[in-house]
Order: C-alpha cells, then sequence, then structure tokens
C-alpha cells in the first residue's frame, strides 16, 4: 500500500475551487515533485495532506489511516508528517535547541535530559550543530530553513512536505539548503515538494506532478515529462522555466 | 506655610510602613490574579468556545464601563446579600483583580493578534496541542509586544488601590485618614503619602525594566 493515497480530492475556497478532483499516490521513499503556475493548488494540496485545510470531498489516507480535520488522532498524524515553508516560520523566542526539542519534548519523545543530544543530532544532519545556541534572528535565511528542517527530522517523520521552500532566499543560500534535501532523499525520506527548481526536480525526484488550474494535468517520472510532455500547457510551463 | 511640621507624624511611623506593605500586597494579589483572568480572558475571545466569548465580553464591557468605586462596593456590600461575606481586604483584592483582568484582557488581546497566523500553524504542524501552542509559541512573544502597556496598566492599578480605602481596606490611603484624623496635619500627609506614591511608583518602573531585560532576551528585526 502506498504511504499516501489522495483519491478524488476536492477542495473549495468559498464559491472558488482551487482543488478538482485529484488522485495521486507516493510511495514509501519517493520524491514526489509538484511542479505548475502560481494558484494552480500546489500549497493548498500540501496543506490538505497534513489537514491544515479541510478537504470538501475525497479522501486522503496516509499510512492507511484518513485524514480529516477533526480527526482525534490528529496530533500523531501530525507528528509524522512534517512540513516546512516558505518562510521558515522558527520561532523567534527560542534558541535553535528550543526550536528543535520543544514539541520533542513537550509529546513526551525525549526527556528534557536527551533533548539537547538529540537536537545536535538534528542540527548534524543539516550542518548547523554549531548554531545550537543562536536565536533564529541570528541566522541566515538558509540557516533558518535548515534548523526549520532540522525541527521536523526531530519528530521522526515517515514524510516530509515542503513548499517552495528556497523560494525566500537569496539565490546563493539556496544550494546548501537544497543539498540538505538532497542528502534527506538519499537516505529514503518520503517527500513531497513544491519547487520552482526545475534542475532539482529533475535531478532528484522519482516523479513529477504537474497541476494545472487546480487538476493533476500531468504526472510521470522527470525524464518522461521534461523531454516529452503530453499537454500543451506543460509544455509551455516547461518553456516558461527554461530560461531561469 | 510657615507652620508645616512632620514631626508629629514620625509616631505613625508603623501605620504608614504596614499601609505601604498592604498597598504593595493588594496590588501584586490584584495583577497576579487579574493577569490570569485577562490571559484566559484573551485566549477565549481569539480561539475559545463561541458559547463562553459572550459572557467574557460582557464582564470587559461591565467594567471597563464603571467606575471602578462602584465595582469596591458591590464586591463589598451587594455580595453579603448573596450569604458572600468578604473582610473589607479580600473584597478589595478581588474587586481590583476583575478590574485589573478587564483591562489587561484587552491588551493581551491585542498582543495576541500581533502574532501572526503563521506561527500558530507552525506549531500545530508539530504535533503539539492548542493549549501547547499558545503556552510555548503565542504567548510569550505576544506579552513582549505588550509589555509595556502592561505595566503602564500595572501603575494605574497601583494607584488606583487607593479607593480600597472607601471600604475600610487597611491600605496606604485608608491610613493617611486615620492618622489624619489624630493628627489634623492634613496636608504634611498627604504631601506624604503623595511622595511615597511617586517612590513607589519609580522603584516598580525599574524593577519592570529590569525584568523586561531579563525575560524578553531573544533578538527582534528592525
Ligand atoms: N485561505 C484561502 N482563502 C481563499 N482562497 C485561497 C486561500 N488559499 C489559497 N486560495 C486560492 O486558491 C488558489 C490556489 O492557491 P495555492 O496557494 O494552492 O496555489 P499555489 O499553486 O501554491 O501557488 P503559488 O505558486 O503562487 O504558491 C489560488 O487561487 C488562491 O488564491
Ligand atoms: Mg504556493
Amino acid at each position: 500500500m502506498a504511504l499516501v493515497e489522495i483519491n478524488n480530492v476536492h477542495k473549495s475556497f468559498g464559491a472558488v475551487e482551487v482543488l478538482k478532483d485529484v488522485s495521486l499516490s507516493v510511495e514509501e521513499g519517493e520524491i514526489v515533485t509538484i511542479i505548475g503556475r502560481s494558484g494552480s493548488g500546489k500549497s493548498t494540496l500540501l496543506r490538505c495532506i497534513n489537514a491544515l485545510e479541510p478537504i470538501n470531498s475525497g479522501r486522503i489516507t496516509i499510512e492507511g489511516q484518513q485524514v480529516a480535520a477533526g480527526m482525534r488522532n490528529l496530533k500523531e498524524l501530525r507528528q509524522r508528517v512534517g512540513i516546512v515553508f516558505q518562510a521558515f516560520n522558527l520561532f523567534p523566542h527560542l534558541k535553535v535547541e528550543r526550536n528543535i526539542t520543544l514539541a520533542p519534548t513537550l509529546t513526551g519523545r525525549v526527556s528534557k535530559r536527551e533533548a539537547r543530544a538529540l537536537a545536535l543530532e538534528c542540527l548534524t544532519k543539516v550542518g548547523l550543530a554549531e548554531k545550537i545556541d543562536a536565536f533564529p534572528e541570528q541566522l541566515s535565511g538558509g540557516q533558518q530553513q535548515r534548523v526549520a528542517i532540522a525541527r521536523c527530522l526531530a519528530m521522526r517523520p515517515h514524510l516530509m512536505l515542503f513548499d517552495e521552500v528556497t523560494s525566500a532566499l537569496d539565490p546563493e543560500l539556496v544550494g546548501e539548503v537544497l543539498k540538505v534535501m538532497e542528502d534527506m532523499a538519499r537516505q529514503g525520506m518520503t517527500m513531497i515538494l513544491v519547487t520552482h527548481e526545475m534542475n532539482f526536480a529533475r535531478n532528484v525526484a522519482s516523479k513529477i506532478v504537474f497541476m494545472h488550474q487546480g487538476r493533476v494535468w500531468e504526472e510521470g517520472p522527470p525524464s518522461k515529462l521534461f523531454t516529452n510532455p503530453q499537454t500543451p500547457e506543460l509544455k509551455a510551463f516547461i518553456g516558461s522555466t527554461r530560461h531561469n | 506655610m510657615g507652620n508645616l511640621n512632620f514631626r508629629p507624624l514620625w509616631r505613625y511611623e508603623d501605620a504608614f510602613i504596614e499601609g505601604i506593605l498592604n498597598t504593595l500586597w493588594l496590588t501584586v494579589i490584584a495583577a497576579g490574579i487579574g493577569l490570569i483572568i485577562a490571559i484566559a480572558c484573551a485566549a477565549i475571545l481569539r480561539s475559545g468556545p463561541k458559547l463562553l466569548r459572550y459572557p467574557v465580553l460582557g464582564y470587559i464591557e461591565l467594567i471597563r464601563n464603571t467606575p471602578p468605586i462602584i465595582q469596591i462596593f458591590i464586591v463589598f456590600f451587594v455580595f453579603p446579600g448573596f450569604g458572600i461575606r468578604l473582610p473589607p481586604f479580600t473584597a478589595a483584592s478581588i474587586a481590583l483583580a476583575l478590574y485589573f483582568g478587564a483591562y489587561a484582557a484587552e491588551i493581551i488581546r491585542s498582543g495576541l493578534d500581533s502574532i501572526p497566523r503563521s506561527q500558530v500553524e507552525a506549531g500545530h504542524c508539530l504535533g503539539i496541542s492548542g493549549f501547547q501552542v499558545f503556552m510555548h509559541v503565542v504567548l510569550p512573544p505576544a506579552l513582549r509586544n505588550i509589555y509595556p502597556s502592561i505595566t503602564s496598566q500595572f501603575v494605574l492599578l497601583l494607584l488606583g488601590t487607593s479607593i480600597a480605602s472607601q471600604i475600610s481596606a487597611e491600605e496606604l490611603f485608608h491610613t493617611a485618614g486615620v492618622v489624619e484624623s489624630r493628627t489634623f496635619r492634613s496636608f504634611e500627609i498627604y504631601a506624604l503619602i503623595a511622595g511615597i506614591y511617586v517612590c513607589l511608583v519609580m522603584a516598580f518602573r525599574v524593577f519592570f525594566a529590569a525584568l523586561g531585560r531579563l525575560a524578553f532576551r531573544w533578538p527582534t528585526r528592525r
């Protein structure tokens, strides 16, 4: 069974239908990259997967468990699904260490005594062990984003969602974040990511999903999708991204 | 003014000290309880059950639109009619806590509103409870944002404790009245306690500045 199953999902904001009959499945260890124009519903889909947004109809299951906004096990579900946002969203009043250990200690996964070791372990994975005692404001954007990833890793997620995590970064800081994500991919983490980094999508993804007007317009392995797009919409989209 | 004479007041030094201590005690109790009331009210208004929001709004409006002296009288004179008989100091503490709580609730609410929605979301995404998000993610930066306003409100409360004298709670202003009735040195007495209030307020300002530096150490943008 797939790790994530999305079946015929519809999602509206008021009268506007943003997701139209979206279906998608993600196997364990797969790296799925969602591409598409602004407003095509990429972020909304990610947000539905960890129940930040309720869906109107259809079904989303993660590890066999159905996701719903008011579900009883929502907290446990979110502990298994990490999400990283464009804007980092670190907690400014907490040092890097506490940003990382807040959820693991509050949920009783680790004791206060083990917490620092956990923070150090996760920071090492993103190459920032020396920043354990810094405040978020004292870090560059790229470093903040890597801490945000480490914060997710501390919950030992089974699935990671990334929503344009490099879009807010200065160009010279994009690489360090992508490298961390590549490492995670290599270690077998299941990931769904929205990105405009087409090279990254091409090299790392096992599957590309092209969304257009709220639908999954085309999907397939990167080799097939980028070299042989089937729809004029995808052709146009690839054409528009080629130059940057 | 040739016959200004503070000497007769010296005999009442102990009474004044006791009055000062009671004023401080009253202020701290009312502020402590009031702050808890305020945080609870602000949390309910922000994300509590709808059914609770109306009573909370009613309480805040009621307090903010009536004179505090009447609030104290109600607790002291009207509650006994319902079988709740309270000593003056306790009645004053309760009334002033309710008074401080209503104003502080509005202040804290604006503090909570200053925290971006994305912070709350980031907290929820980590799989911690709504209450934990509130306590660990939202409240600390919210309190920092409203710290200057809440300390001003605290000073107003400190000065406002003087109305507790009207139900004979034995705080500083009440002490002044007692000493006046024995010495008839009105000007000296009220000059003295005005000076004491000034000193108390200044001491608290120094204390709050230090506390703020200690509690809010994280760097902020701009
Ligand atoms: N909370 C909301 N309320 C109303 N409409 C919304 C809301 N969030 C998103 N939308 C609308 O839903 C549509 C899809 O938005 P979404 O953010 O999913 O797009 P996206 O593909 O992520 O775009 P981008 O590449 O710009 O991030 C847009 O038309 C957007 O205006
Ligand atoms: Mg988006």
